[in-house]
Parts: structure tokens; C-alpha cells; sequence
């Protein structure tokens, strides 16, 4: 990188030197730039190499046959005609959409009931955060093989039902059990997550716009929707954006939970937790084809960068300061610091 | 939420600061979320401890059974646990000192001196930043695969020894909290850019160094997908891709499995409670600054 950008600055640095100086007399010469630019460097260098490279070779890869080994076949825009003629992909697409749906909604609104209550709640806050924070930061692998057998037919969701005289559920053979489980291991994942990152966001709200608020008559319930409300967007669209690029890349829990010693997995039952991650990883890993693989990769990098901005959009609001994408973000961010 | 007062206190916000009733009602609810996040781990103690006819017992037993040391010592003899607790441990400890250091050094130029495009190459940065990890794992792991490294440890640390977020973070923490006068003090007694690092940046860092530094090692302990595709020798592999191995061979023998998945996330919640008042404490302010 340095080696790049050093001549550009040099030329202007030497005319202004007489002839015969050893040392520039003007600070910005080039031997300056040099250390920051070298510590910037493993970065770029490391994303030059396993980021950006195998990016553009992905593009390369996507109009390619290949199974890895053998010779490449290049198949060019047919690779995702065939693509978007598989109804499995398009059932995976789907599946990860009504998972990420009935887990992300109810994961928010939850989230901001906690972040209300932990607010209003001076004792014990530290141990409440702790305790709400470790579902999040345990091992995917170890808790979803725990959730399975509280999910399995004989296990201690359907016993806990009998308890109360219900029948047992499928949680782990029907279409709805299935999306059902593994939104209820996203919901008890990241609720607290949220909560505690809305909890920051109400704390921030300077106490004098509440006594603003107070003495303009505001009653609780204006307060919480003219006042709370919109200055935690910025802390909700975080959290929507974030749960939204998380929620479309689910794999650990539907792979761990229908994995078979097989060819991998097949998502469960009627394949109703094949979500696109885990169809991805089949096709490319377990079937070797890593051009279908790689196509794959792009139309779900599509979908996550098209929801990224509607969510951006949605919950931005119509507010005068909005401004969609990484700049606005930034700017609101900046804005944010100067408060 | 029926236990909306209007505010009073200086915490300012309408929700249950008023009558014992509703401040009980608060208490609850919170006591409930508790239990609902911790229950599972429990439930996994109890798993581990009892033998695999208790679990298809009705009704369920609740309680812990005197297995706990069998089972463990059962998944000792079934898989080489302590082969890949140690792969494990190598990736999480050596990655997260190459990200610390990447990270820190990288910041520390972004936040405190002026090189040209500076604005372009963190602005490409944070691009970066935004790019989802699942788009490249088909050419990564081809890329991994024509370097020869698929299979070997360097595929899991040398990747991500350097990231976006953390740059990000290090330098508006460096931005706030090194001031200007120190690092001239620095240059006055004739130290250089490594130098000021070194002995000025580095120790002031240390809190957000402490955050940044849990939140890694997190994220490299538990990662699944890239060491699931990338470590093709079944034979080395990490603690989560061998628990996975275990589910998958011995699911019918669930206390092994579940002394198994005790086993590796037992130390993961240490290294997480002796560093969580830092941690949570600089997550929320990292939301807060996103």
C-alpha cells in the first residue's frame, strides 16, 4: 500500500527543497507518511487477500462448473438460470424469510419491554445484565444440542405440555414446529443482546428532555412515544440492521439440530429448516459444487443488501435527517458524538 | 407494560418508578427473563449428570444425577477432547493478540496522524465492514486450498488476525481518550511513531483493548461454519466442530453428548464472567457509536 501511494506525495515534497538539504525543512515529507501507512498495511493486505480476492474470484467461480478437482466448465448466466429454477433454493429462501420474521419481531419487541424495565430498575443491574447477556455469547453448537432434546417428541417442551393437558408438539418434525424452534433458540439467543444495547440508548436520552417534557404536561404515554421513542431510532435501527444481516445468514441452528452422518443434512422434514447458509453449504461442500455454491453466495448477498437498505429506509422514518446508506449512518453517528 | 407511572426520579423514564406494586411487577418480569436465559444451562447440567433412559422419562426428571464425572470421562475416551480444546485454545489466544495488535497499531495511525487517502482507506474500511462473511466462503476456501492451508490452523487465525470493526472501534476510542499533548510530550523526547505506540497509545488502550479482546476471543471460540469447511482432516478439528462430530455419531447416547457440549462451553463462561463488567459496559457503547 505504501509503496502505491508514497510517489504521489514525494514530487511535491522534493521542489520545494533546495538543492544540497539532506533534511526536508517542510514537516509532510515522505519518510513522514511512512510508519502510519505501515500500520495500516496488515489490514489491507490481509483483506487483499482473503477478502477481496476470493470476492472476485467468487464472481469468476459463479459462471463456472466445477466440483473442486477436476477441470472448470464454464457455464456463464446458466449457472443462475438454474439457480433460480430450484425449487429447493427458492424453499430455503423462503424458510429463512418466515424464520427470520417470527424471530425477529417478537426478539425486538421483547428487547425493548426488558430494556424499559431494566431501566426503571436500579438494584442488582449488573447481575441482570450479565445473566441476560450469556445466552448470547455461549457456543451455538453446545446449546442448540440441548434445545433438541428439549424440542424432541419425548422431550421436556411436549412433557411440560402434557403437564398442562395439551397434546405434544412436532417441534422437530412439522412445518411449523420446525420454524417455530429455531426461532425461539434466535429469539432466547439475542434478546438479550438487544436489550442491553436499547437499555444504552435510553441512558443516553439527556434527562433534561424529560423535564422539558414534564413541564410542556407531556403525559407517560407521550413522553414514551414523542420523546423515548424516536431518540432510540438510531439504537433500533442498529438492532434491526444487525439482526436483519443476521437473520438471513442462519445455519448453525438448522444444520446442528437435522445434521445426519450422511451427505450433511437436509434441513429436517419436508426440508422446512433449509434455510439458504445451510443450502449453500450443501451444494458447495457436501455435493462439491462450488460454482453453484458461489452463485449462491451473490444472491444472498442481493437479498441481504436490498433488506438492508429497506430496513434503513423503514425504520429511519421520515425524519429530515435521513439518509440512507453507510454515509447517512455515519453523519447520524457524528451528529450522535456532538450531543 | 400495564405498569406505566409518570415519571419522578432523575432517571427520567415513565415506566414503574412509581407505586411498590408496580416496582414488584418490573421485578418479576426481570427475575423471568432471567430464568428463561439460564434455564438451558441447567437443563444441559442436568443432562450431562443423568443417563440417557432418564432423559425419555415421564414425567422428566428435574434434577441432577450422579453421572457427571462417567459422562465426562466417556467423552474423554471417545474423542481426543483435549486435542481439540487445544486447537481451539491456539486459534482463540494467538488470533486474538494478532487482532489486538493489528487493530491497535492500525488505529492508532488512523486516529492520530495524517497520510495521504487517508479518508479513501477508511472509508473502504468501514465497505468492508458490510460485506457478509457467507459471500466468500466458497472461493475462501478454494483461496485456502491452492495456499495449502486447509486443514492447518493458520486457515482459522491468519484470515481474521486484522478486522474492520475493530479498527473502528480502537480509533474512536483513541480519539477521545489519547490526547494530543502527550504524544507531542512523546516527540519532544524524540520517539517515533512505533515508539509512541508502544510505550504512550498501547497503555492508554487498555480498556477498550480489554473489550475488544473478549469480544475476539468470543468470536473465535465459537465459530462453527468456517472451521466446519475448512479443517477437512476430521481428525484436527476445533471444540465446536468435534462437539458437532459427537451429535452426529452418538445421538442416541445423549448424556455423552451432553457432557460433551458442558465440557466445551465451560470455558468459554469463565473467560466471559471474569471479563463481563468491561465487556458489557463497551458493547452497549459500541452500539451506541455504530
Amino acid at each position: 500500500m505504501a509503496t502505491v501511494l508514497d510517489p504521489a506525495d514525494a514530487p511535491a515534497a522534493n521542489e520545494k527543497q533546495p538543492a544540497g538539504r539532506t533534511k526536508p525543512t517542510t514537516p509532510g515529507g515522505r519518510r513522514r507518511h511512512f510508519p502510519p501507512l505501515l500500520a495500516i498495511s496488515p489490514f489491507y493486505v490481509l483483506f487483499a487477500a482473503f477478502g477481496a480476492f476470493p470476492i472476485v474470484f467468487s464472481v469468476y467461480l459463479s459462471f463456472q462448473d466445477w466440483d473442486g478437482i477436476g477441470d472448470m466448465r464454464y457455464v456463464g448466466l446458466k449457472q443462475y438460470g438454474w439457480l433460480l429454477q430450484d425449487s429447493v433454493f427458492w424453499h430455503s429462501v423462503l424458510n429463512t424469510f418466515e424464520i427470520w420474521f417470527l424471530s425477529t419481531v417478537p426478539m425486538l419487541f421483547l428487547a425493548l419491554v426488558l430494556a424499559f424495565l431494566l431501566h426503571s430498575q436500579v438494584r442488582f443491574s449488573g447481575a441482570y445484565r450479565v445473566a441476560y447477556f450469556i445466552p448470547n455469547v455461549t457456543s451455538m453448537v453446545a446449546m442448540t444440542v440441548v434445545f433438541g432434546s428439549v424440542f424432541a417428541q419425548a422431550g421436556l417442551a411436549n412433557s411440560a405440555l402434557r403437564v398442562i393437558g395439551l397434546d405434544g408438539v412436532g417441534w422437530l418434525s412439522s412445518e411449523w414446529g420446525i420454524k417455530s424452534s429455531v426461532s425461539l433458540m434466535i429469539i432466547w439467543r439475542w434478546v438479550g443482546y438487544n436489550a442491553l444495547i436499547f437499555l444504552a440508548g435510553l441512558q443516553a436520552i439527556p434527562t433534561e428532555h424529560f423535564e422539558a417534557a414534564r413541564v410542556d404536561g407531556a403525559n407517560s404515554r407521550q413522553t414514551l412515544f414523542r420523546v423515548v421513542l424516536p431518540q432510540l431510532r438510531p439504537v433500533v435501527l442498529f438492532a434491526a440492521v444487525t439482526s436483519t444481516i443476521n437473520g438471513l445468514q442462519i445455519f448453525t441452528e438448522s444444520q446442528v439440530l437435522f445434521q445426519s452422518t450422511d451427505v450433511g443434512t437436509t434441513g429436517g422434514p419436508g426440508q422446512e429448516g433449509m434455510t439458504i447458509v445451510l443450502y449453500l453449504w450443501q451444494k458447495a461442500f457436501k455435493e462439491h459444487q462450488f460454482g453453484y455454491g458461489a452463485a449462491m453466495g451473490w444472491v444472498l448477498f442481493a437479498i441481504i443488501a436490498v433488506f438492508t437498505v429497506i430496513n434503513w429506509r423503514l425504520v429511519a422514518g421520515s425524519d429530515d435527517d435521513r439518509r440512507p446508506g453507510i454515509a447517512g449512518l455515519l453523519r447520524r453517528k457524528g451528529a450522535r458524538r456532538g450531543r | 407494560m400495564a405498569a406505566e407511572q409518570r415519571s419522578t426520579g432523575s432517571a427520567g423514564l415513565a415506566v414503574g418508578s412509581g407505586s411498590r406494586l408496580s416496582r414488584t411487577c418490573v421485578r418479576a418480569v426481570l427475575l423471568l427473563g432471567v430464568l428463561v436465559s439460564l434455564f438451558p444451562f441447567y437443563w444441559l447440567v442436568v443432562l450431562a449428570s443423568g443417563t440417557t433412559q432418564d432423559i425419555y422419562r415421564y414425567p422428566p426428571k428435574l434434577v441432577p444425577g450422579p453421572h457427571l464425572l462417567d459422562n465426562m470421562g466417556r467423552v474423554l475416551d471417545t474423542v481426543d477432547f483435549f486435542g481439540s480444546l487445544f486447537n481451539t485454545v491456539v486459534v482463540a489466544v494467538l488470533g486474538t493478540v494478532l487482532v489486538l495488535f493489528f487493530d491497535s497499531l492500525a488505529a492508532f495511525a488512523f486516529a492520530k496522524y495524517e497520510f495521504p487517502a487517508k479518508k479513501f482507506l477508511f472509508g473502504m474500511l468501514l465497505v468492508t465492514y458490510m460485506i457478509p462473511a457467507q459471500l466468500s466462503l466458497v472461493p475462501q476456501f478454494v483461496t485456502m486450498a491452492e495456499f495449502g492451508w486447509a486443514g492447518s490452523l493458520k486457515a482459522l487465525i491468519i484470515p481474521s488476525a486484522a478486522n474492520a470493526f475493530g479498527i473502528f472501534w480502537m480509533r474512536q476510542y483513541a480519539q477521545n481518550s489519547l490526547p494530543d499533548e502527550l504524544l507531542d510530550a512523546g516527540r519532544i523526547d524524540g520517539a517515533g511513531f512505533f515508539r509512541l505506540y508502544w510505550t504512550v497509545a498501547l497503555p492508554l488502550f487498555r480498556p477498550a483493548l480489554a473489550f475488544l479482546g473478549i469480544f475476539t476471543f468470543i468470536g473465535l471460540w465459537n465459530d462453527y461454519i468456517w472451521p466446519l469447511v475448512v479443517m477437512i482432516d476430521p481428525d484436527k478439528v476445533t471444540l465446536q466442530v468435534a462437539l458437532a462430530n459427537l451429535n452426529i455419531l452418538y445421538n442416541t447416547d445423549y448424556s455423552l453428548v451432553m457432557a460433551g457440549a458442558l465440557m466445551s462451553v465451560i470455558p468459554l463462561i469463565v473467560v466471559f464472567l471474569v471479563g463481563a463488567r468491561h465487556f458489557l459496559r463497551d458493547l452497549a457503547a459500541g452500539a451506541m457509536k455504530m
